[in-house]
């Protein structure tokens, strides 16, 4: 369909013998989204509204979005990987700890921290987010997910949801429910010029910060013998157990894993966005889940694979694919591409771009 | 009383066999556990808030009942795991969870009392001190506070180690005694609306809570007639089966009786409750909807909101005067805006046929958000209203009778809902029910005995998408105006929440759950947003003491009782794999 080559004649005809009306129909659907897609595209870049200046400007906005969606991707699929189950009270997770750290933040911008020492003070607010976070992450899964670890899955999706919920609420009541703003730290204020291009400081920060964190817990899951024990409860909790390894302690740990990562993605996201609010876990929440499935869920890089790629889509779909057919304020439907993205992949990838083959076996 | 034994069980099996050493230990834990909770709930706020309310007049208010009922648990349960040993012990122990309860309200008072909390901590104000300590000041007011707290919790102890009958009597008479206050504004409202009643109403009620005698009067009625009952019962229970009518007679008699209740119910209740009735109604309707996605064919539908919003928004479309591009009724546009909901429901069912739970989960989430963003959007404004809606929908009308308030309404949506009802229930024992039953399952097992999933599984998604498109339907012409900002997500994950709360698969279990998840809420409505804390808290309590649901279905109770505990998750979607208490 869209230049897929076909290994050999065998292969065709494997493919011709499963073909189905309910596959084919998929394929034209998935076929329409694609020509119009592309004929979007060509037809705004036809147009020339934008200069390569912007396009720049875009991409490197969406990764760093991107950046953020994969931190908290990171932890969804983490716990899916081990659980099996949706987090969804992920969000409310990320929530918490910028929610936290921001009384920090306010308090070492009044009294000049942020200004004389930048270094120990945006140290020291990741630091409370990242461990709120974390507690907030442990918490959940000791009072919500713990006693549940045998029952029916649908059963912790719902505990997982009314978690969600009595997490917005109850730092809605602990913090107030107003919108709090971000202090401004001078020194992420500003760009760099790069010959023609200018790259803002803080969008620099924020894909440095993510990629560092992300590769920091990666290599921790991937070198230590902690990181390969999560891995064999990943793989086999029963056998992990029967090696000697303390299955709670794993999850446990995988949870601690997934907070630091949310509580510091939720640092960088308030630095982005200049305000934290109670409900702000919600919508990255389902933003980072579609990340992480788009990536293959259970699969650490393809978490930030399936992050950047939502990221930039985010950024650059809605100009690149509506414009050209002079859709009135395509911003709008930025979300919607998302989605419609998400879509388009498991149509025609049903296992993310990294997945393994467990969509229909073990999903 | 059963959810205290399961408790009881549960925390058992947590925390070993108490009569070994460290039995100390288990009063210390729920004694802390008490005090972290009601430190929490001071400091967000409910406390206070709720300072302002009386249970009864200017003795209790709520705000120490909620303290009274966090504190006395503890005190319950220290009590009665440690009922074995005496009285003695046992009283010890319900003490010593009150005594660790009441450290940790000590050190926020302590701790208020030196630092601003309130530049973090928004609620940590001094009338939340003021009413900790009954206005007293720290020392005495704390120590006044201790000693309610510890009195509570050594009460509740006493109380678990009754025999069971007055046990029971006495809680069911405090429970009345509390909810009768609670809902106040509610039940005199209700009490005016029946002209003789609201003598009752003056009787019970002062302005601002329960009269001492209407409180005891409770009390002495329910509490009396729970012990009767356990001294009775039996005897007529037994009794009541060798009557000769009553096996024949008893079903059409009881089916008759609800019938003419519901059909009551509106003029009954008056105006408010008939119209958080209808709200239940439409969530019933929604969640009998899902029931069949989800309940009965085991596919995760997370964007069931979808369906909802194309009925809304294809009866708004047709019959809008604003919109001006068909004009029908009410009765020709239902029909069409069913079957707008079946298209899209194939339409959407196609591309995930071959996706599974949580793939399934999060494609029709991503549907249910492109639906809503769509309708939300400028490009479709012409067509859709944008962000202001669509408005001046014409009610829906029979002759000259219209549907206008909710007491009208109420009895459109009945009938819905006992439409749905009815071809659900019809669905369920038939040749198809049985398909998705096989499906959700076990699915290959289900296609090699020869059962075709693309037909049966796009059958379910069609026959879901029907009732919610019908619900919608009915939403738009109940308000005469739609907006795209109420078709969130959160409406997919409440009435997902209502069917497996209610008892998957079960349909009047699912309008259990939808009394629950809807019903309640809005009658607490006055609560403001703890309704929602409390709704999350209650969301995760009833999934641990409860995970089958409120009304579980008779195959999902027999697999309960042939499956052996603790058998390990197993790697398939079905949601049937029972319950593990």
């Amino acid at each position: 369909m869209t230049g897929r080559p076909a290994t050999s004649l065998a292969a065709i005809r494997r493919w011709s013998a499963r073909i189905n009306v309910a596959d084919l129909l998929m394929w034209i659907v998935g076929g329409a989204i694609l020509i119009f897609i592309v004929a979007g595209s060509i037809a705004t870049l036809r147009l020339g509204i934008y200069s390569f200046r912007q396009w720049v400007d875009f991409i490197v906005f969406g990764l760093a979005q991107g950046g953020v969606y994969a931190l908290i991707a990171l932890g969804y699929t983490m716990v899916y990987g081990t659980l099996r189950m949706i987090n969804f009270a992920h969000g409310e997770v990320f929530m918490s700890g910028a929610y936290t750290a921001y009384f920090l933040a306010f308090t070492l911008a009044q009294n000049g921290w942020i200004e004389r020492y930048p270094v120990i003070s945006l140290a020291m607010i990741f630091a409370v987010s990242m461990g709120t976070s974390a507690l907030v992450a442990v918490l959940v899964e000791r009072i919500a997910y713990r006693p549940l670890r045998n029952a029916p899955r649908l059963v912790a999706l719902i505990t997982a949801i009314g978690a969600s919920f009595f997490l917005q609420y109850a730092f809605r009541g602990l913090y107030g429910s107003g919108f709090k703003a971000y202090p401004r730290m001078s020194f992420l204020e500003g760009s760099w010029s790069l010959g023609d291009f200018r790259i803002l400081h803080l969008q620099v920060v924020v894909i440095v910060a993510a990629a560092l964190m992300m590769a920091v817990l990666y290599l921790f899951i991937q070198k230590t013998k902690t990181g390969k024990a999560i891995r064999a409860v990943s793989e086999d909790k029963a056998a992990a157990a029967l090696m000697g390894i303390s299955v709670d302690r794993m999850i446990v740990i995988t949870f601690v894993i997934g907070g630091l990562a949310a509580g510091f993605a939720g640092v960088l996201f308030a630095l982005m966005f200049k305000q934290v609010h109670f409900f702000m876990g919600f919508i990255p929440g389902i933003k980072a889940f579609t990340a992480a499935v788009l990536g293959g869920i259970g699969n650490i890089p393809g978490a930030m694979i399936g992050g950047a790629f939502l990221g930039i889509f985010e950024s650059l779909g809605p100009i690149l694919f509506l414009d050209g057919f002079g859709i009135k304020a395509p911003y709008q439907l930025k979300d919607a591409i998302a989605f419609a993205m998400l879509v388009l992949v498991l149509i025609f990838r049903p296992t993310g771009v990294l997945g393994e083959r467990l969509v229909q076996k073990k999903a | 009383m059963t959810t205290v034994t399961t408790l009881r069980a549960r925390f058992g099996a947590a925390t070993g066999n108490p009569f070994s050493g460290g039995a100390w230990r288990i009063p210390v834990r729920y004694g802390a556990v008490a005090g972290v909770t009601a430190v929490f709930v001071s400091l967000i706020g409910m406390v206070e808030a709720f300072s302002r309310r009386e249970v009864i007049e200017t003795a209790v208010s709520m705000d120490q009942v909620l303290l009274l009922v966090i504190t006395g648990t503890a005190g319950y349960l220290a009590a009665s795991r440690f009922a074995a040993r005496g009285i003695g012990k046992s009283v010890i122990a319900a003490t010593l969870s009150g005594v660790i309860a009441t450290l940790f309200l000590l050190a926020l008072l302590v701790l208020g009392d030196r630092i601003n909390l309130r530049q973090v901590l928004l609620n940590a104000s001094p009338s939340l001190y003021l009413e900790l300590t009954f206005g007293k000041g720290l020392g005495t007011g704390a120590g006044l506070l201790a000693l309610q707290i510890i009195a509570g919790a050594v009460g509740s102890g006493l109380i678990a180690l009754l025999p069971p009958a007055p046990r029971r009597a006495l809680l069911i008479g405090l429970t009345v005694v509390a909810g009768m206050g609670i809902l106040h504004d509610l039940m005199s409202l209700t009490f005016q609306n029946w002209g003789p009643l609201s003598v009752l109403d003056t009787w019970l009620y002062s302005s601002t809570g329960l009269k001492v005698r209407g409180a005891s009067a409770l009390f002495l009625i329910f509490g009396g007639w729970s012990l009767l009952w356990a001294m009775k019962g039996p005897q007529i229970r037994e009794r009541s089966k060798t009557l000769p009518l009553a096996r024949s007679a008893a079903r059409p008699v009881a089916l008759l009786a609800a019938l003419v209740l519901l059909a009551a119910l509106p003029q009954i209740l008056g105006l408010f409750l008939s119209e958080v009735l209808v709200l239940v109604g439409l969530a019933a309707l929604m969640a009998l909807g899902l029931n069949i996605v989800v309940g009965m064919a085991g596919l995760l539908d997370l964007g069931y909101v979808a369906f909802f919003a194309i009925g809304a928004y294809t009866m708004a479309i047709l019959t809008s005067s604003e919109l001006a591009f068909f004009g029908f009724n009410f009765w020709a546009a239902l029909p069409l805006a069913i079957l707008a909901g079946v298209v899209t429901g194939v339409l959407l069912g196609v591309p995930v046929l071959r996706m599974r739970g949580d793939y399934l989960a999060i494609v029709t989430l991503g549907f249910g958000e492109i639906v809503r963003l769509l309708v939300l959007s400028d490009a479709l404004r012409p067509w859709l209203g944008g962000a202001q809606g669509i408005g001046r929908i014409p009610r829906p009308e029979i002759g000259s009778f219209e549907f206008v308030s909710s007491q009208q309404v109420y009895y459109l949506v009945l009938g819905g809902c006992v439409f749905a009802a009815f071809i659900s229930w019809r669905l369920k024992g038939s040749r198809l029910g049985r398909a998705w039953l096989a499906i959700r399952e076990d699915e290959d097992v289900a296609a090699a005995m020869g059962i075709n999933r693309v037909y049966f599984k796009l059958l379910a998604f069609a026959a879901g998408a029907a009732f919610a498109a019908m619900s919608g339907a009915i939403a738009a012409s109940r308000l005469g105006i739609i907006y795209p900002h109420s078709f969130s997500l959160l409406i997919s994950i409440n009435v997902l929440a209502i069917v497996i709360i209610g008892g998957m698969g079960n349909i009047p279990g699912v309008v259990i759950g939808a009394f629950a998840l809807v019903g309640l809420p809005e009658i607490l409505r006055e609560f403001g947003d703890f309704r929602w804390l409390v709704y999350g808290a209650a969301l995760v309590g009833m999934m641990l003491l409860r995970p089958a649901g409120l009304w579980p279905e008779a195959i999902r109770k027999r697999e309960l009782t042939a499956r052996p505990a603790g058998v390990p998750e197993t790697p398939s979607t079905s949601p049937s794999a029972g319950d593990t208490s």
